[in-house]
C-alpha cells in the first residue's frame, strides 16, 4: 500500500498534540496556520518588469498555441457543459441554436 | 428558530476565522497595491532630467544629443505595440530632424538574433541601440513596452508615453515635439 495512502496511527504525535490542546485555541491555530500558509505562498509572487517580459511573451506561453490541444480541451468542456454550439455560437447551451 | 449564532465560543471562532479570511485578502493583494505605487514613482519622472546616456553601455553608436529634442523609445522584438509604432516614430524623425528632434531607440533585447532580424526587417531611418545589461531600463524603469521620453533640449524629461495607441499616439507626439521645438535653446 502506498504510504500516502497509509492511514496514521492512531497514538502519533500530531494527534496527541492536537486532541491535548484546549478546545478554544484551535480556531487561533488555524489562523495562524492559514496566515503562515499564505506568507509561503506569497513568497513565490514576484512583479515582472515590462522589459524584461520577453520570456513570458514567448509564443511556446501561449495557452493556444496547440490546435489539436484546443480541440480536444473544448470538446471535453462542451460534452460536459452540454453547451451545443460551443464557443462559436450564441446561447446558453440550450441545444436551441 | 434561532437566525444568528449565540454560542460565545462559536462567535469567537466565527470572528477568528474572518480576521484570518480579511489577513489573507490584504496579503494577496499587496503586491497590486507595490505595483501601484511604484507607477506612481514613475509619473514623478516628468520635469527630472534625463540621466547621461554616455554613462551606460549600448551596443550601437548613440548620436550627439546636446541641444536638441530628444525622444528615447524603449522597444523590444517580442513587443508587437513596439513593432507598430517603428512606422511613425520614423515619420516623425523625418518630418523634424531639420528642425533638432533626435529619436534614440532603446532595446532592452537580450537576444542578439531576434534584435537583429528586427532591425533588418524594419530599417529604422533613426539611431537604435542595445541596452546591453539593462541598466538605463531598471534607471527609468519604463511602466510598459513601448514606452518613450520625450527630452527637451535642456534634457529635461518632458513627456512620457506608456504605450502606442495609433494615431492619438501620433497625434501627441507631434503636438509635443512641436512644442519642445519651439522652445529656445539654452
Amino acid at each position: 500500500m502506498n504510504s500516502f495512502l497509509r492511514p496514521a496511527p492512531a497514538s502519533s504525535s500530531a494527534s496527541v498534540s492536537i486532541s491535548s490542546s484546549s478546545h478554544s485555541q484551535r480556531p487561533a491555530l488555524l489562523a495562524a496556520l492559514m496566515l503562515a500558509l499564505s506568507a509561503l505562498a506569497l513568497g513565490g509572487c514576484a512583479t515582472v518588469a515590462p522589459h524584461e517580459r520577453a520570456t513570458l511573451n514567448d509564443y511556446t506561453m501561449r495557452a493556444d498555441r496547440d490546435k489539436l490541444h484546443d480541440a480536444m480541451t473544448e470538446h471535453i468542456l462542451f460534452s460536459r457543459e452540454a453547451s451545443s454550439g460551443g464557443r462559436g455560437v450564441g446561447g446558453g447551451g440550450c441545444g436551441c441554436n | 428558530m434561532r437566525c444568528a449564532p449565540t454560542n460565545p465560543e462559536f462567535r469567537s471562532r466565527l470572528r477568528t476565522g474572518a480576521l484570518a479570511l480579511l489577513a489573507t485578502a490584504l496579503l494577496a493583494v499587496s503586491p497590486a497595491v507595490t505595483f501601484a505605487a511604484e507607477s506612481a514613482e514613475k509619473a514623478g519622472l516628468v520635469g527630472k532630467p534625463l540621466p547621461a546616456l554616455s554613462g551606460f553601455k549600448f551596443e550601437g553608436e548613440l548620436p550627439a544629443l546636446s541641444g536638441k529634442v530628444v525622444l528615447v523609445d524603449f522597444w523590444a522584438s517580442w513587443c508587437a505595440p513596439c513593432k507598430a509604432s517603428f512606422p511613425a516614430l520614423g515619420e516623425l524623425q523625418q518630418k523634424f530632424a531639420s528642425r533638432g528632434l533626435v529619436i534614440v531607440g532603446v532595446s532592452v533585447d537580450e537576444n542578439v538574433k531576434a534584435y537583429a532580424k528586427f532591425l533588418e526587417k524594419q530599417k529604422p531611418p533613426f539611431a537604435v541601440v542595445r541596452d546591453l545589461d539593462q541598466r538605463l531600463a531598471a534607471t527609468l524603469e519604463p511602466a510598459a513596452m513601448p514606452t518613450s521620453y520625450l527630452v527637451d533640449r535642456r534634457g529635461v524629461i518632458r513627456f512620457v508615453h506608456e504605450g502606442f495607441h495609433g494615431k492619438s499616439s501620433i497625434d501627441s507626439y507631434t503636438k509635443e515635439i512641436e512644442q519642445l521645438l519651439s522652445e529656445s535653446a539654452p
